[in-house]
């Protein structure tokens, strides 16, 4: 396998947090705090039509009437929503017509990430949306895509361009008043990515968003709305990383997934947020709804996602399988080490006949960490024949980590077909002195045994990232093992 | 190539080894026979660095070097190779991902550049056929769900990639039926040559048919207790394990 030139995540190889640095920039912040005038502040600041104001102010009235959840298998500090900055966005002119007009330090922020803006530098076959702080910075490729129909740009930007699409569909798979999280996003939002993809079209290339936060005090609340028109497909992936801090951040994204007729959306997350120090100081809190609809039959939607940052990932990548025939498959791994928690996993929700679900979850605790799986199977009355396979492997590094299960299951109709299965094991002490016995160092040898357990999830990256995928495994659990 | 001298070792304070003195010059094969419970893969795991054994006495010169210096790891790249008894399984790695790790390892341990991808191909290829491994074998999972036998040839497969100085074997022979007893030691024998060495540990001498040894020597109760050459292992065969235990009761 070759490198890729320009990797997402650039190589991987120090025990440090490697991109843990802060850009410093001219940056024009909302005042600290949560109110109706913050709402108000950011839709002024994107020029918002008001429709969307009233959108959100909406979601924000419903939030305030909402309480935080507590069903989670952890506990964290109450956030103190008047001690964050809401929106952050470097001193820049709105619309950018070239790169030549992005500030450069901005330009070395993202070429410090492995990430190039710069036309004849770019990751060949991947266009790249970057989101740094509350604003979308740039957007590569965007011509190229353009000439086959497809939209891809910042959600700010889609408000103002097709705003039609975005009324029809955002907050359509996620209502503004669906949880708690996604209350406060749909209020605050800043940015995200638009994709639409027309009837007929297969995306030519990989989209991808990176995500930045670099602002102290901030929180990230970006929105991503993908659309695959009839017959169409498209494969997105995003990625994130934030400075070291020695407070908490608060990362609330939602992303909305609709695919039509026979459209397929394949998305891939690999996310790296800073994951906070050996005792758990510092580090983003990443609450994220991220949710699809197979709206038409024969549709698919693919979530993958490899987790290996934050101090707590709470999240469920879910499908809603409405049209006949469609398919939902969820394939995860999460890694924890050192004080880190992961509660993930998905909803399968089959309404449509025949509608099948695979999920394989693959979950790697190290360190005093905890990592649970939690699943939700619905097979609705009318879902006749509706299939699920679930696959449930947990792997333990040592004897002070966590795994936990949760698989809920709601059957409604009878010729449903269930499949679960479920293991845990320990990365043996053999396993790890047969390596050795082969020349096989400590660190290499587990990177070698997790990626093999994992490999059946990180197949289904695309190849320019399954490779920074492994890397970025065997970073995260340096250090976890003798 | 290696010198063992006074060699103990002991488990939860259970001393297993008692000195055990062996000497093996390149290109020489040394069978170890004994009954069950002789300390044979104990020695074979105290060779190859297993932390379980705590070290009680003795030394071990390979090729120059203290080898109960060095790390597990180290002694591997520095050539020497155990076939295990109980070869463990790697879910979702595939031979080919193992190998091309092992080598790179010891090629950077050796100040070398790792193998280009292509180059490491070509290799592994060449020793396949060599080997007359099927393809199927390296790109499975590294031993889950091989069966007895093909776990032991994966084992000499490795040997050839590697391409140690002293191979140990424990007990490659347990578990076989006859033809993969004959393809496993055809393999061993492809790999015999005038550098290098093999200890082979065995319990039954069905295995020195095929590996014709130099010498043979019998460890009962954590010694080597008689050593002579490949008519000893014969003579075992027809008389068992009884006669020696007497010899050596009688002596104490
Ligand atoms: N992990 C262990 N804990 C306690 N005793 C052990 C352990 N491993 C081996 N032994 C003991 O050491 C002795 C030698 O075992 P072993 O080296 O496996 O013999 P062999 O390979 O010759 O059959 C046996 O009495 C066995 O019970
Ligand atoms: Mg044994």
């Amino acid at each position: 396998m070759s490198e890729p030139e320009v990797g997402i995540i650039d190589q991987v190889v120090t025990q440090e947090y490697k991109y843990g640095f802060t850009t410093d920039i001219e940056m024009e912040t909302a005042p600290m705090g949560l109110s109706e005038d913050t709402v108000r502040f950011i839709s002024a600041k994107k020029n918002e039509p008001e429709w969307m104001l009233a959108w959100r102010l909406k979601a924000y009235h419903h939030w305030l009437s909402m309480e935080e959840p507590n069903w989670q298998n952890f506990n964290y500090p109450k956030i103190n929503y008047q001690e964050i900055i809401f929106y952050a966005a470097p001193k820049q002119k709105i619309q950018l017509d070239s790169l030549d007009q992005v500030d450069p330090e901005l330009l070395k922020t993202f070429e410090k990430l492995g990430i190039s803006l710069q036309e004849q530098k770019r990751l060949t076959g991947v266009a790249v949306d970057a989101v740094f702080d509350s604003v979308s910075i740039a957007t590569t490729f965007k011509e190229q895509l353009k000439e086959k129909g497809v939209i891809f740009c910042s959600i700010s930007e889609a408000m103002h361009d097709y705003p039609e699409l975005v009324k029809k569909y955002i907050g359509s798979v996620v209502p503004q008043t669906d949880n708690y999280f996604a209350a406060l996003n749909s209020a605050v939002f800043s940015d995200g990515s638009f994709v639409y993809i027309p009837k007929g079209v297969r995306c030519p290339m990989e989209l991808s968003t990176y995500f930045r936060i670099n602002a102290e005090n901030t929180g990230q609340f970006e929105r991503t709305l993908i659309i695959a028109d009839d017959d169409s497909y498209v494969s997105y992936l995003e990625g994130c990383t934030a400075p070291m801090r020695d407070e908490h951040q608060l990362h609330a994204a939602v992303v909305e997934l609709v695919a039509h007729n026979n459209a397929e959306i394949k998305y891939s997350t690999v996310q790296n947020w800073y994951p906070g120090d050996k005792d758990g100081k510092g580090g983003i809190y990443n609450f994220v709804t991220k949710r699809g609809i197979c709206e038409g039959a024969h549709a698919k939607i693919s979530w993958t996602q490899v987790e290996t940052g934050s101090a707590i990932t709470w999240k469920y990548p879910s499908c809603i399988l409405k049209g006949d025939h469609s398919t939902g498959e969820f394939f995860s791994v999460a890694v924890t080490n050192n004080a880190q928690i992961a509660d993930t996993g998905t909803k399968m929700i089959h309404i449509g006949k025949n509608t099948k679900s695979r999920i394989v979850s693959k979950g790697i605790s190290a360190g005093k960490s905890h990592n649970s799986y939690r699943g939700l199977v619905k097979i609705n009355k009318k879902a006749d024949g509706a299939r699920n396979y679930t696959q449930c492997d947990s792997m333990l590094i040592g004897d002070k980590c966590g795994a936990h299960t949760f698989p809920y299951i709601e059957v409604n109709n009878n010729s449903a077909t269930l499949e679960h299965e479920a293991s845990t094991s320990k990365i043996g002490e053999d396993q790890i002195f047969y390596c050795a016995q082969r020349g096989i160092g400590l660190e290499e040898a587990i990177s070698l045994i997790v990626n093999g357990f994992c490999k059946e999830v990180l197949n289904q990256l695309p190849m320019e990232f399954a490779v920074e995928a492994q890397k970025l495994l065997a970073v995260s659990l340096e250090g976890s093992v003798g | 190539m290696i010198s063992i001298t006074n060699l103990q070792a002991s488990i939860e304070g259970k001393s297993i080894l008692n000195g055990i003195n062996l000497d093996i010059k390149p290109g020489e094969v040394h069978a170890i026979m004994g009954p069950n419970g002789a300390g044979k893969s104990t020695l074979s795991s105290v060779l190859a660095g297993r932390s379980d054994y705590e070290i009680t006495g003795g030394k071990v010169e390979f090729l120059g070097k203290d080898l109960l210096e060095l790390s597990p790891e180290d002694r591997a790249r520095e050539g020497l190779f155990l076939a295990f008894q109980y070869p463990v399984e790697i879910p979702g790695v595939s031979s080919t991902n193992f190998l091309k790790t092992a080598i790179n390892e010891k090629r950077k341990y050796h100040g070398l550049e790792p193998m280009e991808a292509t180059d490491f191909l070509k290799f592994m290829r060449s020793k396949m056929e060599e080997m007359e491994m099927d393809k199927s074998l390296t790109s499975r999972s590294l031993n889950e769900g091989f069966s007895g036998g093909e776990k032991k040839r994966n084992e000499v497969f490795q040997m050839a990639m590697l391409e140690p100085k002293l191979c140990i074997m424990d007990e490659t022979d347990s578990g076989l039926d006859i033809d993969a007893l004959r393809l496993v030691s055809a393999g061993v024998n492809k790999l015999r040559n005038k550098e290098r060495s093999f200890l082979v540990i065995t319990h039954y001498q069905r295995l020195l048919d095929y590996i014709v040894p130099d010498y043979v020597h019998v460890l009962y109760k954590g010694r080597i207790v008689k050593s002579g050459d490949a008519s000893l292992a014969k003579e075992l065969e027809v008389k068992g394990y009884d006669w020696i235990k007497q010899e050596v009761e009688a002596a104490v």
